[in-house]
């Protein structure tokens, strides 16, 4: 090696050559990540298709029992959500740390306040007695079995997703003591964009929940 | 180009003591951890087969209750299948080798290829207290509604275990991946890639794209035993067979993540062996890319008899069949690399013979289940069984321990009694044939698998099998003795001892921990030997 | 004492047409085992090396032979998928006339009846030379029917009815076998066909069948469960008149159309919500835990057996038609 070498940047790891090679490498990572969470929510989709094509009338009448507006607000919550991630980003790609402060404590508010309305609502299943099992109970229904099943997809998909917000809280919440600190700069901010792709996907789920669990058969109907 | 003094220090002597084992970030360290691990799983797999083996001696379940014999090959199943064949290539020699033989100084997430063994293991202790517990009896592919809503074992816990070990699997891909796109070293292009990289590039993209399934699918089983969330349950209007599905969608690309880097195993003994480069070079490289894809596409052939339609049997047999060909195309090609090569004998050379003679058999014989009007007679029969252990072990194993003993004296620096390494082969070669030919036969004859006691016209030939399965145990502990004899007592390696192209050649045995003292600058084609 | 075999009988008319195939790819098998295992020895012997520094020859490839043995595989399996294909449509395609028998099966023990009435436990009785189909269902997990001398298997599933045809063509004892993993007793859930000279196949109908022919149990069924009072002879009552039901198009309320086949029939019992006919209203409560699977089957043979009859002058509610009996029934 000839001449001295620039103090590498402490946030460059030893087995990458360049912070340029380590932020691609992550990116790419997450992208992958990304794909393996496609798949795994995949499952699920086709699960509900499967079965929504066998029971339309079932499937309709049970997502008629959702809260359409509750729903839409917590549509509203995470894309919300997403552009104030975005604009943390872009805090982060600044180095503007009150930026990328104010952006992820509001994102992470606007998560809370998604399941905290997710929250109501399953209280509200609960208590009507939508939740599958021994007690589940859905008089009005015309296909009872067939509904029951629509409401254990419900759970599942809308739980699962919850969990992936909750971890997505989380990492905020990381990255908003790592931003205190000052962490990120102009030259290094991966952590901030990488945890902004898991974010922005983790909304993208939900905006194909949505209507697939609260829109069914609801043309020209709003609220319940 | 070589180094002739032995190193004074290398990945293996750069830090003691168990914390800088179990707090390592050095792939080559990880790789020794999963051999450690997953050869612990394996042995405890091999117990039950030979419990298996022990109780088909009979026709009458005498040696173990019903219950107790179910258990075991349910047990057998789960831990060859997702404990030892899956990892065993690439967490052990893929880890280790795929930064050196691209030139890199680590894989590109050290932490997270670490996360991915405390993954397997974590995974692997559910799956032993599920053991300890008592066991599972569903068979390790979990049919609904038996494993939902009837069995009265700890499906709960095993399921727990399994999708735990699926994130191992999943790190593991995503950091073979990320690795291979961007850290090769200068000059590494694609086309300059041992086929190696290329066939562990392939089983990535699988081991991310299939796994997933798998983990949602037994999540959904999971909810159903524990929640009454009733997806796969007829009474509660779901579709047991939605299951099988879910099941085999991914199940089938599994046993691709199997046999791919076996496949690239068997791609750089036979270059080293006969010290050519393989012939049809790109040609080997995009069957392994077609393999990966085509295997997505062919799950059905698990459920011809399952109550699918004529016309998704049809699509499913097809495209089956058109799966087989760049696995052929494969063997033509390895064997072509013969003509004309410079051939020796060492036990890894031994170890590719009996690959070719056992996957040939193994890959014509998926053929027959191809053929749906063969299948319908012999699925669910021991003609299955015979088949999918010719290819896991007979292809599989065979080069995991190939590949052991071609780089065991890179690994750790030390070569190994090469006669009774070529005599294990020839052994476990013999063993093998004897334990699984003889089940082509019972499973055409009818004998179904997972039956506890069988009618007594069947008893020869599970006799013959059981008798070949005790030669194939000593074919096994062979190895086990003389490798770690050799750790003790072993002759120093050079850094080349076969004289093989590669960059994992041009660096020290055992390599230091930053693996090159300086990063190569690659110049020229895979397998490049000239005199 | 059972003898050792190394090949299958061939009982049915479809165990030599699959025998065929299976000789083909085992020829097939040994001829590229064979031939590549042999190349691999010779090129092991001629091309051994005979210094330490010697190398092989630097060969890239040959497209010709790519495309060579790409080409030739392909069309070798083209053509198993081809004769495979077609053996698997006669597999899948009962002949028009069979004997339709009905099996249940459950942890773990085979129920097979018979239209006459014939019950039998882990064992089948049928004629040879007869056309046989098997209408098959589940009470619990997913069972399987094996009969590997006729070369024939299917899934047996709960909550749905699957199929199976045979053929018998050599009087005999064949096994049964449950090949489906169903649980502790799997090995133990198997039993007997008895294929029969047609002769001695009449004299063990006219043997005990007791209570009648199926579709008189299931006549019994309706009754005594209270369909008669919705499910008339004609179209007055509550709900759709079930005579000629059987093998028609059914108008769904949602504008789709149905085909009343087993599986139809069954659902609407067990759970009438889950397909509406047009016109009709939502009343209809459901027998899930009412009924067997035995008794649905029986429940089915009845209605099937309620053919519409021709214009029946006097206005008075025509007796429904019975299904064939065997001789010596009542």
């Amino acid at each position: 090696m000839s001449g001295a070498h620039p103090t590498p940047h402490p946030r460059l790891q030893h087995h990458f050559d360049s912070l340029e090679q380590q932020f691609e490498a992550s990116a790419l990572g997450m992208w992958l990540f990304l794909v393996t969470e496609i798949l795994f929510f995949g499952g699920l989709f086709m699960a509900y298709m499967i079965y929504r094509l066998t029971y339309p009338e079932a499937f309709a009448e049970a997502s008629h029992e959702l809260d359409v507006v509750l729903g839409g607000i917590n549509t509203a919550v995470l894309i919300s959500s997403s552009l104030t991630m975005a604009m943390a980003v872009w805090s982060a790609q600044l180095g503007r740390r009150t930026g990328q402060l104010l952006f992820l404590g509001l994102t992470i508010g606007l998560g809370l306040v998604f399941l905290g309305i997710k929250a109501v609502e399953y209280g509200h299943k609960f208590e009507h007695g939508l939740v599958p099992g021994p007690n589940f109970r859905f008089e009005s229904a015309r296909d009872p079995v067939h509904s029951q099943l629509f409401f254990s997809l419900y759970f599942i998909m809308t739980g699962l997703h919850a969990v992936h917000m909750i971890v997505g809280i989380g990492l905020m919440a990381v990255l908003f003591v790592l931003a205190f600190k000052g962490r990120f700069t102009r030259a290094y901010h991966t952590p901030v964009e990488v945890s902004g792709l898991y974010w922005h996907f983790v909304d993208i789920v939900w905006i194909f929940l949505f209507p697939l669990l609260y829109l069914i058969d609801r043309h020209g109907t709003v609220g319940h | 180009m070589d180094t002739a003094a032995t190193p004074h220090s290398n990945y293996l002597t750069d830090g003691y003591g168990i914390k800088s084992w179990l707090l390592t970030k050095d792939h080559k360290r990880i790789g020794l951890l999963y051999l450690i691990s997953v050869s612990a799983f394996f042995v405890l797999g091999a117990v039950f087969a030979g419990l298996i083996r022990l109780e088909l001696l009979t026709p009458a379940g005498d040696l173990v209750e019903s219950d107790t014999y179910n258990k075991i090959f349910t047990m057998h199943g789960v831990i060859m299948v997702f404990f030892f064949l899956i990892p065993a290539i690439p967490s052990i020699l893929g880890n280790f080798l795929v930064p050196l033989m691209i030139g890199a100084k680590d894989l590109a997430f050290p932490r997270i290829n670490l996360l991915s063994w405390y993954v397997y293991t974590i995974g692997g202790l559910f799956t032993l207290w599920a053991l300890v517990n008592g066991g599972v009896d569903t068979g390790w592919t979990f049919y609904t509604p038996y494993s939902s809503a009837f069995s009265n074992s700890n499906v709960a816990l095993v399921v727990v275990g399994i999708f735990i070990n699926g994130f191992s699997s999943i790190l593991t891909g995503l950091n073979f991946i990320v690795t291979i796109h961007k850290m090769r070293a200068p000059g590494m292009t694609w086309f300059r890639l041992p086929l190696f990289i290329w066939a562990h590039y392939a089983t990535a993209l699988i081991m991310v794209l299939g796994t997933p399934v798998i983990a949602i699918t037994l999540v959904m089983v999971g909810a159903e035993r524990l929640l009454h969330l009733g997806i796969f349950d007829p009474k509660l209007g779901g579709d047991p067979v939605l299951f099988q599905h879910l099941f085999w969608f991914y199940s089938h690309p599994a046993v691709y993540i199997m046999i791919l880097p076996a496949m690239g195993v068997m791609s750089e003994l036979v270059a080293a062996f006969s010290r050519k480069r393989i012939f049809g070079y790109e040609v080997v490289a995009f069957s392994s890319l077609a393999i990966a894809v085509v295997g997505f596409l062919v799950w059905g052939h698990h459920m011809f008899v399952s109550s699918q339609s004529v016309y998704a049997a049809m699509a499913f047999s097809l495209l089956s069949f058109l799966v087989a060909i760049p696995s052929a195309i494969k063997v033509f090609n390895w064997s072509a690399t013969l003509y004309k090569g410079s051939i020796s004998f060492e036990a890894p050379m031994i170890y590719v013979f009996g690959f070719i003679g056992l996957f040939l058999i193994g890959g014509l014989t998926g053929l027959f289940l191809a053929a749906v009007a063969v299948d319908v007679h012999v699925t669910d029969t021991y003609f299955v069984v015979a088949h999918f252990h010719y290819i896991m072990v007979g292809g599989t194993i065979m080069m995991y321990l190939g590949g052991l003993h071609f780089w065991w004296p890179k690994i750790f620096g030390k070569m190994y009694h090469q006669g009774m390494a070529r005599v294990s082969a020839v052994v476990i070669f013999i063993g093998f044939n004897l334990t699984f030919f003889p089940q082509f036969i019972v499973g055409y004859l009818g004998m179904p698998r997972r039956y506890h006691s069988y009618p007594p016209e069947f008893q020869l030939w599970n006799v013959l099998s059981s008798a070949g399965a005790a030669i194939l145990a000593v074919g096994y502990a062979m190895p086990t003795f003389y490798l770690i004899y050799s750790l003790v007592k072993g002759e120093r390696a050079p850094a080349n001892p076969w004289g093989a192209k590669g960059l994992e050649w041009e660096t020290t045995s055992p390599p230091p921990t930053h693996n090159f003292d300086t990063t190569p600058v690659v110049t020229e084609p895979a397998y490049n030997y000239v005199k | 004492m059972p003898q050792t075999q190394i090949l299958p009988t061939q009982a049915s008319t479809m165990a030599p047409q699959v025998d065929a195939l299976y000789f083909f790819l085992v020829a097939l098998t040994a001829f590229f085992t064979l031939l590549i295992s042999a190349f691999v020895v010779y090129a092991a012997i001629k091309y051994r090396r005979r210094s330490p520094d010697e190398v092989g020859k630097a060969i890239h490839g040959n497209l010709k032979l790519e495309i060579t043995w790409t080409v030739i595989p392909l069309v070798i399996v083209l053509f198993i998928f081809g004769w495979s294909a077609r053996l698997f449509f006669t597999m899948a395609r009962p002949p028009a006339q069979t004997l339709d028998i009905y099996a249940v099966g459950k942890q773990w023990m085979w129920k097979f009846q018979h239209p006459d009435g014939h019950a039998e436990v882990n064992e089948l009785h049928v004629p040879v030379g007869t056309s046989v189909r098997l209408t098959m269902t589940s009470q619990d997990v997913i069972h399987d029917v094996y009969i590997p001398d006729f070369r024939v298997k299917a899934d047996v599933l709960p909550g749905q009815y699957t199929h199976l045809w045979f053929r018998a063509t050599k009087p005999g004892r064949y096994h049964l076998f449950c090949a489906e993993y169903c649980g502790t007793n799997h090995s133990g859930m198997g039993g007997w066909v008895f294929v029969m000279e047609r002769a001695d196949y009449q004299k063990w109908l006219a043997g005990s069948a007791g209570q009648g022919t199926m579709a008189q149990a299931g006549e019994r069924l309706f009754k005594d469960l209270s369909c008669i009072t919705c499910h008339r002879e004609d179209t007055t009552g509550r709900g759709p008149t079930l005579v000629g039901l059987y093998g028609r198009a059914v108008n769904l309320d949602n504008g789709g159309s149905v085909e009343a086949d087993e599986v139809y029939l069954r659902e609407s019992i067990v759970n009438p919500r889950a397909k509406l006919v047009s016109g009709f209203q939502p009343i209809m409560p459901t027998f899930q835990g009412l009924v067997s699977e035995e008794g649905l089957l029986q429940l089915i043979e009845y209605i099937k057996s309620l053919k519409a009859l021709p214009s029946n002058a006097t206005g008075a509610p025509a007796a429904p038609v019975q299904a064939p009996a065997g001789p010596g029934k009542k």
